[in-house]
Formats: C-alpha cells, sequence, structure tokens
C-alpha cells in the first residue's frame, strides 16, 4: 500500500470537476452541501491535501471556487487539511488564494506562456503564501522524455530559486505522468521517464518536491479497475523509491501492491518498467481474467469475540460495551472456582487496565463511566450466586460520599464515586442533602476509611466546617476530603483544615480523587503526604493572610455616594406588555436550541469550547460521542414524554430604595408586597462605580415608573427519578448523563424565557434577533442575575422570589434549608431591564455594611455574619 | 528608514531581550475622556458618535497619546506601538472616517516618532523604535456574519489589501521603522495584510522590518479561525518576519505554552505581549506588575523570548517591571529549521 511509505502524500482528487463525474454534477446543480460531504470523505478516507479543481466551461469558474472555499473554511473536518487550488486559469487560481487562511498548493504554472509570465505569477504566489506545482512544460511544449523533463525542471528552478528567491521547499515538480501501454511504441517508456527524470530532479535540485496525476497511467485499460489498480500501485512502488513525495490519487482505490496476484503484478511490472516490446500485449492477454474482481466489504469487527473469557471482559470494560456482559459474565463464573472470583480476577484486571489508561490520560471521564456501567451489570448478574456476607472482597478502601445538608447538586460527587470505584474504592454514596450527624455515624457503623465531602452553592462551605469541627469534637481521626464547585484549596486551607486534626484535602477533581485516595490508603505513604498537605496549606493560609485587598475598602456612604450613575431624569423605563404572574410551559425540543454545550462537555472534564471541541485531536472523539448520547437522550426524554420543564415569570412595578427595592402590588405603588434586598461593592473604584442591582431600578424619588422581573424554572421535578431508575439499573453513565442534560436543560430555558420577557411579556427588545452563540455572549439588553450569584451572592433572598411567584406550588420547585433548588437544574434569578445594567460581583463587604443589612433585613448580626459569611471582608 | 535602522534592530534583538510598550487603550481609557474631547474643534459637528474611537485622538488630542508614548519610554520601553489599531478604512467605516485613515496613520507615527527620538537623543545607547501597528480590522474574511449561509463573508482579500495598503503607506510616510501585524485572530486577514505590504513596498522601492503577532482566543489553543499556533506560523511564514508571536486574549499563565509552541518552531525572533490576565467580572485586567513580570520573566528565563511587553490592562508599572525581570536573561538565539515543505490547514502539514 502507498501508505507504507509514511513520507508519501495522498492529495484527494474527488473535489474536481474534471474527474469526477459526480462532483461536477453536484457543482453544476449547485449542491454545495453534497460536494462538500464529498470534500468531507475524501479526509476522512485520509487524504492529507485535498485538490479542489472548478476547470469546466459551463460554470462561472472562479465564483464556484470562491464559494466552495468560502464553504470549506466553516468546516472544521475538511479545513483541517491544506488545499491544493487546482485550475488552468490563473484567475481561478487568484480566486482560490485570496479565500485560503491555510499555506495551500497553487496547482499549476509553468512556462508554457514564457518566463515573464511564469515569473509574475510565482512572484504573486510566494506573496499570497503559497507553494507551487510546477508542470514539465515549456514554450515548446510538455515534456515527454527523461531529458526534456529535467531540463525544464532545472530551468524552472533556477528561475524560482536564484532569480526570485522562491523558496525551493515550496517548489513541487510534476514531470507529467502519460498513458502506458497504448499500442503506440513511443509511449512505452513514458513510465521509465518519469521515475528516471523524479530521480535526477532529487538528486540535482535540492528540497524540490515531485508530484504527478496518477491515474494518467493507466488510461488504456479504463473500465478494467482491477488492471488500473494494480499498474497504480506498481508505478507508485517505484516511483516513491525514487523520490516521488506526493501524488494526486483516491486513496480508496489503489491495490496493496502485495496483495496483486503474481501474475498480474508480473506482467504489470514489465509494462511499467518497459522490459521488452512484448510486455504490452502480456498485459493486455490477462487483463480480462482480472476483470470482475470485487473487494470484500469490511464487516463490524467482531474479533474480540473469539478471545478467551478474561479478554473478552477486559475488552469490554475498556471498550466500554456492554451487549455481551452478561454472557460473558456467565462464562467466566462457569470456569471460575467460586463466583467472587470472577470479581476479584478478571474484572478487577479489567478496571485497573482501565484505571491506568485513565492516569496516563489514555481514556477520558466518559469513557471510565461506561466502563463502570460495564464492571457494574456484570457484578450484579453475580450478585444472586455470590454467599451473603463473602462479597466482601478486598478493596483498595472504603470511602463515604455526601453532598452536605442543604444542598442537592450530585453530578460531580457520583463522578468521583464512579472514578473511584474504578480503582477498586468501596464507596458508600449517602446522597443529597445529608445532614452532618448522619454522615458521621454511617462512617462509624461502616467503620470508614475516609469520609468525602461536596457542595455547589456557598453556604455550604459553613457546613463542611461544621462537619469538620464535629469530626475533631468526636475524636475522629480518618481523612476528610473536601470537593465541589465553590469549594477551593484556599478555603480549605483557611476555614477547614485547622479545626481538623485528622489529614483534610481539598480534591479538585475527578481523575484527583484516584491519588489522593491511593496516598491516604497506604500505611508509608499516607504519613509524608498528609504532612505535605499540611504544610501546603500553612503556606495558603500565610498567602491569603498576606494577600492584600486589590483596592481598599471604603465606608459604605462612600460606596453609596458612588453608585452607578444612570440618568433617571432623561430615560423612561419600559412598562411590561403584561404584569404579574404567569407559569410558562415550553417543550424540550424548544429549549435544545438554547442549549449552551460548553459547560456540559466541562461536566465530563472534557476541555474545550462547543462545537470545536468535536474537532479536537485530543478528546474530539470522545466529545462527539458524548454529544451523541447526550441527543439520544435528549430524544428519548422527548419520545417518551418524561420530563416536563417548568418555569414561572412575575413582572412587578418597582422602585429602589437606597439598596433595597420596593416591589409593589400595582401601578398605583402603594402597598409594597416584598422588599428584596442588595448589597453594595464596598473596595475603592477610581474608574467605575461602586455596584449594587438596586442601582438599575429607578429610585422612589425619580418619579419614573420602573418595574422588576423574576423567574424560577427547571428542566423538570421527573430528574431525580429518572436519574434513580438507571442508578437501579447499576447504570452510572446514564445516571451522570441525565442530570448533565437536566442541568442544561433548565439553563436553556433561562436562556429561552429571559428572550420571551425581553420580546414579549416586558417587550422592551421586541425585535432583538441574536441567535444562539449571541446569546450565550449576553449580547442582549438587560441582565438576570441568579440570587447566590456574584451580583446577589445572599441565597436567602430567593424566598422573595419564591413567595411572589408561588414557585413551589405552581413549578414543584423546592428551597431546602440552605436554600438551594429541588430539583438541582433549577434555576432562578430576578430580571432588570435597564441598558446600563450589567453582572458585577459585590465581593467583599465591610462592617457597617455587615450591620446595615442586618437591619434591613430584620436579622441579628450572628445571622448576618453567616449567611453573608463569604464576603464578608474584615 | 535606511537600511542601518533594520540592521540596529536585529543586532538589539539578538543582543537583550528587547522590552514593547503595553495597553494603548488602557492608558486612555485612564484618562475618562468624553464625547467633547474626542471630537475636539475639527470634528464637533461630525455627524455620528466618535467617543471610543481611539485612534482619532492622534488628530484631536495628539498630546495625550504622545504622553502615554512616553510613558511607556519612561518605563523602558524600546518599541513603541503606534495608535493605529483600527486606523483602516475598514475599522474606520463604523464612524464615516474612511477618508481619514490615511492622515490618521501619518499622525500617529509622526507623534510616536518624536516621543521616540527625542528618547534616544537623551540615552543613545538604548535606541527605541516605532513599530507601526497594522491591527486586524473589526471583519473577517474567513468566517460568516451569518450562521446561515456559512459561505457568506463581509469583508474580502482585495478590500482588506487595498485598507492594508493605504495604512501601510500613512504609516511609512509618517516614519516608522518596523510593521507590526497584530491581534491576528484570523489568519487571512493577515495574509491579506502581508500582501499589501508587499506591495507597498515594491511600489516605493523600500523594504521595513515585519512582525507578526497572532492571537490565541482560548484555551482551545486556536486562533479565532481555527488555526493551531503551527498552522498560523506556517501559513504566515512567507513574510520572512523579524519577529513571530503571540498578543492579546490571554494573560501570561495561559498564553504560555502557546509561546513555548511557537518559540520551538519559529525561524524569526520571538515576540510575545499578553493581557495582565482574563478581565474580571468588571471588564478590568487584575493582574498585578509584579506578578505579569514575574511570569515573563520566567519565559525570559527559560530561553522563550526576544521582545515582550503588555497587551489589554498593562501599564507602564507592568512594563517597567516586566522590564526590571527579563533584563538580566539572554535572549532566545535564532534557530536554523529543517528545510521542509510547510503546509497548512487549520492543523499544520509537514512534510
Amino acid at each position: 500500500m502507498v501508505n507504507a511509505s509514511s513520507s508519501f502524500i495522498n492529495i484527494g482528487e474527488r473535489t474536481n470537476v474534471t474527474g469526477s463525474a459526480k462532483f461536477k454534477r453536484l457543482i453544476l446543480e449547485e449542491d454545495y452541501e453534497t460536494a462538500l460531504d464529498v470534500a468531507r470523505q475524501q479526509v476522512e478516507n485520509g487524504a492529507q491535501v485535498i485538490d479542489i479543481n472548478m476547470d469546466e466551461a459551463m460554470l462561472d469558474s472562479e465564483a464556484a471556487m470562491t464559494r466552495f472555499m468560502n464553504l470549506i473554511a466553516s468546516e472544521p473536518d475538511i479545513a483541517r487539511v491544506p488545499i491544493m487550488i487546482d485550475s488552468s486559469k490563473w484567475s481561478v487560481i487568484e480566486a482560490g488564494l485570496r479565500c485560503v487562511q491555510g499555506k495551500a498548493i497553487v496547482n499549476s504554472i509553468s512556462l508554457k506562456e514564457g518566463e515573464a509570465q511564469f515569473k509574475h505569477q510565482a512572484k504573486l504566489i510566494r506573496r499570497y503564501g503559497a507553494a507551487a506545482v510546477v508542470m514539465a512544460f515549456d514554450e515548446t511544449g510538455q515534456a515527454d522524455t527523461e531529458d526534456r523533463k529535467f531540463e525544464i525542471c532545472q530551468r524552472s528552478y533556477r528561475i524560482l530559486v536564484d532569480e526570485l528567491g522562491f523558496p525551493p521547499e515550496d517548489i513541487i515538480f510534476d514531470p507529467n505522468i502519460f498513458a502506458v501501454a497504448t499500442g503506440i511504441e513511443e509511449h512505452n517508456n513514458y513510465a521509465v521517464d518519469f521515475i528516471e527524470a523524479t530521480r535526477r530532479i532529487k538528486a540535482h535540485l535540492p528540497h524540490a518536491h515531485i508530484s504527478g496525476g496518477l491515474s494518467n497511467i493507466s488510461f488504456s485499460f479504463r473500465g478494467n479497475n482491477p488492471v488500473r489498480e494494480a499498474m497504480h500501485s506498481v508505478f507508485l512502488y517505484y516511483a516513491i523509491r525514487a523520490g516521488m513525495d506526493m501524488a494526486i490519487v483516491n486513496a480508496g482505490q489503489l491495490a496493496v501492491y502485495d496483495d496483486i496476484p503474481l501474475e498480474l503484478r508480473q506482467a504489470v511490472e514489465d509494462v511499467i518498467l518497459n522490459k521488452d516490446d512484448g510486455a504490452t500485449d502480456r498485459l493486455l492477454e490477462i487483463a480480462p481474467k482480472y476483470q470482475g474482481g470485487k473487494r470484500e466489504e469490511v464487516k463490524e469487527n467482531l474479533e474480540w469475540r473469539s478471545w478467551p473469557v478474561s479478554k473478552r471482559l477486559e475488552h469490554a470494560l475498556v471498550k466500554g460495551i456492554t451487549d455481551y456482559i452478561e454472557e460473558d459474565t456467565e462464562a467466566a463464573r462457569l470456569e471460575a472456582e467460586k463466583p467472587l472470583h470472577v470479581i476479584e480476577g478478571p474484572l478487577m484486571d479489567g478496571m485497573n487496565v482501565v484505571g491506568d489508561l485513565f492516569g496516563e490520560g489514555k481514556m477520558f471521564l466518559p469513557q471510565v463511566v461506561k466502563s463502570a456501567r460495564v464492571m457494574k451489570k456484570s457484578v450484579a448478574y453475580l450478585e444472586p450466586y455470590i454467599e451473603r456476607g463473602k462479597a466482601a472482597g478486598s478493596s483498595n478502601g472504603k470511602i463515604l460520599l455526601a453532598t452536605v445538608k442543604g444542598d442537592v447538586h450530585d453530578i460531580g460527587k457520583n463522578i468521583v464515586g464512579v472514578v473511584l470505584q474504578c480503582n477498586n474504592f468501596e464507596i458508600i454514596d449517602m446522597g443529597v442533602m445529608v445532614p452532618c450527624a448522619n454522615i458521621l455515624q454511617k462512617a462509624q457503623e461502616e467503620n470508614v476509611d475516609m469520609i468525602g465531602l461536596s457542595g455547589l452553592i456557598t453556604p455550604s462551605l459553613d457546613e463542611m466546617v461544621y462537619v469538620a469541627k464535629e469530626m475533631q469534637r468526636l475524636g475522629m481521626d480518618v481523612p476528610l476530603l473536601i470537593g465541589g464547585a465553590t469549594t477551593s484549596k484556599a478555603h480549605t486551607a483557611v476555614k477547614i483544615e485547622e479545626n481538623y486534626e485528622g489529614a483534610t484535602v481539598y480534591v479538585p477533581n475527578a481523575s484527583r480523587a484516584v491519588g489522593v485516595c491511593q496516598k491516604l490508603m497506604s500505611p508509608t505513604a499516607k504519613i509524608e503526604f498528609a504532612q505535605q498537605v499540611r504544610d501546603e496549606y500553612v503556606v495558603v493560609r500565610e498567602q491569603h493572610a498576606r494577600k492584600r485587598p486589590k483596592s481598599k475598602p471604603i465606608s459604605l456612604e462612600a460606596a453609596r455616594a458612588n453608585a452607578a450613575p444612570i440618568d433617571w431624569a432623561n430615560y423612561q423605563p419600559p412598562v411590561p406588555k403584561q404584569l404579574g404572574v404567569q407559569e410558562v410551559e415550553v417543550s424540550i425540543e424548544t429549549l435544545v436550541d438554547y442549549i449552551d454545550w460548553t459547560p456540559f462537555f466541562m461536566t465530563w472534564s472534557l476541555a474545550g469550547k462547543y462545537p470545536r471541541i468535536l474537532e479536537d485531536d485530543v478528546v474530539g472523539e470522545e466529545a462527539k460521542k458524548l454529544f451523541s448520547d447526550a441527543n439520544a437522550m435528549l430524544k428519548s426524554l422527548i419520545a417518551q414524554d418524561s420530563l416536563h420543564p417548568k418555569g414561572v415569570i412575575g413582572l412587578f412595578p418597582a422602585n429602589a430604595q437606597q439598596d433595597d427595592i420596593q416591589i409593589y402590588s400595582d401601578e398605583t405603588r402603594k402597598e409594597v408586597l416584598a422588599t428584596s434586598h442588595h448589597l453594595r461593592q464596598q473596595s475603592q473604584k477610581p474608574k467605575g462605580a461602586n455596584n449594587c442591582l438596586s442601582d438599575f431600578i429607578a429610585p422612589v424619588d425619580s418619579d419614573k415608573q420602573d418595574y422588576i422581573g423574576m423567574f424560577a424554572v427547571t428542566a423538570g421535578v421527573e430528574e431525580d427519578a429518572l436519574a434513580k431508575a438507571f442508578e437501579a439499573e447499576h447504570d452510572d453513565y446514564n445516571n451522570i448523563m441525565v442530570k448533565a442534560v437536566c442541568d442544561r436543560l433548565a439553563e436553556a430555558f433561562a436562556e429561552y424565557l429571559h428572550q420571551q420577557v425581553r420580546k414579549v411579556f416586558w417587550g422592551f427588545a421586541e425585535d432583538e434577533g441574536l441567535d444562539n452563540e449571541k446569546l450565550i455572549r449576553e449580547m442582549y439588553q438587560g441582565i438576570r442575575p441568579a440570587p447566590g450569584y456574584a451580583a446577589c451572592p445572599e441565597h436567602t433572598e430567593k424566598q422573595v422570589i419564591w413567595d411572589l411567584l408561588e414557585a413551589e406550588a405552581r413549578t414543584g420547585i423546592k428551597l431546602t434549608e440552605s436554600y438551594a433548588m429541588w430539583p438541582g437544574a433549577s434555576v432562578s434569578g430576578w430580571y432588570f431591564s435597564h441598558p446600563d445594567s450589567r453582572y458585577f460581583a459585590v465581593a467583599q463587604i465591610q462592617r457597617d455594611q455587615l450591620e446595615d443589612y442586618a437591619q434591613r433585613k430584620g436579622w441579628s448580626l450572628q445571622e448576618a455574619e453567616k449567611w453573608l459569611a463569604p464576603n464578608i471582608g474584615f | 528608514m535606511t537600511d542601518s535602522t533594520a540592521d540596529l534592530f536585529r543586532r538589539q534583538l539578538s543582543k537583550r531581550i528587547l522590552l514593547l510598550d503595553g495597553g494603548m487603550g488602557t492608558m486612555i481609557q485612564g484618562y475618562n475622556l468624553t464625547e467633547e474631547d474626542y471630537r475636539g474643534e475639527r470634528f464637533k459637528d461630525w455627524p455620528s458618535d466618535l467617543k471610543g474611537n481611539n485612534d482619532l485622538l492622534s488628530l484631536t488630542q495628539p498630546h495625550i497619546i504622545k504622553a502615554i508614548h512616553e510613558a511607556f519610554l519612561e518605563a523602558g520601553s524600546d518599541v513603541l506601538e503606534t495608535n493605529t489599531f483600527n486606523a483602516n478604512r475598514i475599522s474606520m467605516a463604523d464612524y464615516d472616517m474612511q477618508s481619514l485613515s490615511y492622515e490618521l496613520n501619518v499622525e500617529s507615527a509622526r507623534i510616536a516618532r518624536a516621543a521616540a527620538d527625542e528618547f534616544t537623543q537623551k540615552t543613545p545607547d538604548k535606541p527605541r523604535f516605532v513599530a507601526g501597528a497594522l491591527g486586524p480590522t473589526n471583519r473577517t474574511a474567513s468566517i460568516s456574519p451569518d450562521v446561515n449561509d456559512p459561505g457568506k463573508r463581509n469583508v474580502n482579500f482585495e478590500q482588506l489589501v487595498e485598507a492594508y495598503a493605504e495604512a501601510t503607506k500613512g504609516l511609512i510616510e509618517g516614519g516608522v521603522d518596523l510593521l507590526l501585524i497584530e491581534t491576528i485572530f484570523d489568519t487571512l486577514n493577515a495574509k491579506a495584510a502581508i500582501f499589501a505590504v508587499e506591495q507597498v513596498f515594491e511600489e516605493l522601492d523600500t523594504r521595513l522590518p515585519v512582525m507578526i503577532s497572532g492571537t490565541i482566543t482560548d484555551a482551545s489553543g486556536r486562533t479565532l479561525s481555527g488555526q493551531t499556533a503551527e498552522a498560523f506560523y506556517n501559513s504566515m511564514r512567507h513574510a520572512q518576519p523579524i519577529t513571530f508571536g503571540l498578543n492579546c486574549a490571554l494573560g501570561p499563565d495561559l498564553l504560555r505554552q502557546y509561546v513555548q509552541d511557537i518559540s520551538n518552531i519559529s525561524e524569526s525572533y520571538v515576540s510575545a505581549y499578553p493581557n495582565a490576565g482574563l478581565p474580571n467580572e468588571f471588564g478590568e485586567y487584575d493582574l498585578t506588575p509584579e506578578e505579569m513580570a514575574q511570569q515573563i520573566g520566567e519565559w525570559a528565563e527559560a530561553g522563550l523570548v526576544n521582545l515582550v511587553g503588555g497587551c489589554c490592562g498593562s501599564t507602564p508599572e507592568h512594563i517597567k517591571a516586566i522590564g526590571e525581570k527579563v533584563a538580566r536573561c539572554a535572549p532566545r538565539p535564532l534557530v536554523k529549521q529543517e528545510v521542509k515543505l510547510r503546509l497548512s490547514g487549520l492543523e499544520p502539514f509537514v512534510h
């Protein structure tokens, strides 16, 4: 096969209207979409460069070249390879060069029209930054003999390199491949002429390359593809050895040199190498014999099914294939002395391979989770056969995992559990919203080796501190692991670790968890590791203590004096089209278009921006599979009608009263329905304002009638039940998948609803026409900050939204004691309409604001400190 | 520019790590200019809003632009960038100021020239250079503005060549020493810039050293138009740039690996001027001069760079701190690469 020579370049030839009738028809009919498929297939089939040619009398070739090149630029799976711009018309070549950002190859220029034109074109090619195919063609015609071929190439080379400073490595000579075995005696030596000219060029014209159009050589055997393919292979076999670097070929239509029947190969070699005068006749004589030869179809490769059962199990685990797992588990059980040995033997061995591959970065998280699914299904199959009490095999350690009280988020925790199980840890997963006492009681009952706590919302940080203090009080000494989106090394070091004498370790992600747990289980490594972490946290604490705020704190009074400058006198707030509370239902189909997929891939530890991640060198393939599984999940949720997104919005008259927002029952603005309390940035801002969300609502004394909106949405209250059903089937992959998909749907719902509010319900941007990309980039008027996040970090304010919207009754979304929303895939927030309203982070507040806020909320200072802990800057 | 200035620049680059300036936009923001300031006397009746047209300040507030240049020179910058990031007729269309493009380039170049010459006179052993900045324009030749029609373009190669040629002539007229094609997020735009620059060189029978600086837009490690660092290098190599490197979009921590990539393959001197971190929630850049200098200092110690500075968010304090860190480090020596056919699509292909 040609590829045997790794230094040989296959140039795809199918996107050429002169060579492919199909491509020509597609272009003439302007079916560019299918034409792009042709290009894509070539790249998929291994073309390293694609040749594009639009030379057809019926076409506006320049326009077709421009259009096709621009379309290719938008297709990353085609545009990843360099392009060969192929035309006999210079204007078409230039049209192509003006559309290509990569370094392309021009095919071709020559001395055919004289030196002046040749130089002019070469100079422009250099200016466009392309390489060039130079044909062995001069003023007197196309070179046929070895000497003529070499002489023209040498003359071209000297002009290009010596006179124009053209880089020699950017010159690709095409010394003309002509048909052999035509019956005309003078043609018999054409292949030899090409091969020998190639050898001379390579020897005498340093760094230049050699290319050619391969199919010409076999022109006289049109209709007999097996013979043609054999001729191509044999020709390349010798030409590559002489120095040919690349050829325009149909990569799918080359015979493997060693597979050509000996008789045919011999006859073809005699023709190519022009061994004697009878060569052509001999090939003509045997050619009909090979005419009908068909190739075998490629079938799904099931070779692994013939392997020994332990290897089959390993293969199924590594590839995540569940199709045969029960059958193979049964076979392994029959072979084993005891059913438990299947787990301890082949299954553990297979998972060790998975663990190693993951550790080496050769497998990615979604694959590992699929492997775990195979493992669990196999274990579930074996369980009835295993005697009670004997199931406790030797694990690497027993770990309790829980999402702390008040918090419902568990995707990350579930992933950590799966990854640890893959590495032979026993996991006791207590689920979500687990009170401290239950965690510690279970830990002691089960005599666990370590405890892992997870949380996503800020109040969970305090709960973790509480758990650590309780562990200390109870005299426990098992290691405590801290993880989850809101946790950090700094918080663990500063707030948690000092409260507990046992090892306390922050674990940033699932792949780190394995190493940390293994070290903590090793009697030798544990002490050293624990000390190392302790020392590291001492440094983190010192750094934290030293860290001066970037800008100085200022008094609340000064901050209020520097509020966001909005000229209310010259602004008329838009009046909502519909005031009051409304329930909104929307189909999953509608929401799919609003999904921001990038965070979905982050959930699965695949880094990269959607859609580009699908083409990523490293994770692209896994990302594609994951994406297709997510879409399958969406389809099934739609088909089975098993998830019902629900939302509710409310729009009310409102005015700002300093840092509070008064929400009124109606336009008379007499009755205050509720007050929403906000926090103000309190660090010195040399340029900007000290923002508070209330700044974006017209103040009471402005005499302007302003409004505020609020919303709560969920992907569906069915989320937990759906996830649990997968869990029951030992399907961790889909358990995590359904939650990750729900999570995206909830965010998509928030995006969709916000758009509906801007365009319809509030209606201040009726003509807005933004695509999803622009929505994700927040290129619209107004904001929707969520309580608990940067601009309004205090979680209890969600209660105002819940009361006004009757959110629980209308949507089923509940608030926990920490003001987390259940189900986890829920989003809530405020709507502000002012064009200058923007997201910001309140960040650190000072004592005067804490006191002021406590007083406004009717809280004790202690209560205020508890809820504002993450923002206290003194 | 005489041959000797080009040679002088080359010699300086081989001797020590040179210092570029910092973020012009960042500095202008600090002046809190009003619409009236932008308009000045000359454009007080101009029909469209002009606030934000930073390039125009070279005509309406030249003393401010000069003061910013001087602040950077004072901080130790060896190379100044002209205030011409958007001074081309494509970007200027936002303000209906296409007709001013040439003048903007001439005047901006003159201001930087004057500032640089004053400092060179003071310390002749530390020559200061002026790089004429050719920005990316506000349109992309490789990317469709319409999601429903991926083949559509709102600017083409010829229009870009025309705009860049005009800007280049203005910069040369104004007396720049170097040309800097920068913040390249679409390689095709930059290829048009090179085409235009070469065309102008031929027309004026002159030649200035050309510097190339691309932008890796996010952690995917690619330009906005989708090329990897090496593919981008292969696409731009024909400019035979004196320096090749990256700027903007990322802070030094995230940019480092791509600077390393460029340093591994570049046959030119290597330049890098990152942002002062990523913008925070307020769109401000948080990285302190010390932090930024620390990280760029490490690049210098690792032998990756020849020319460093700052982009968005970097101030004279940043430049000064960076200068102090890199002063004692040896510049990256020029590297010869194996002679090979270096093609690219979105990815490199080397044969």
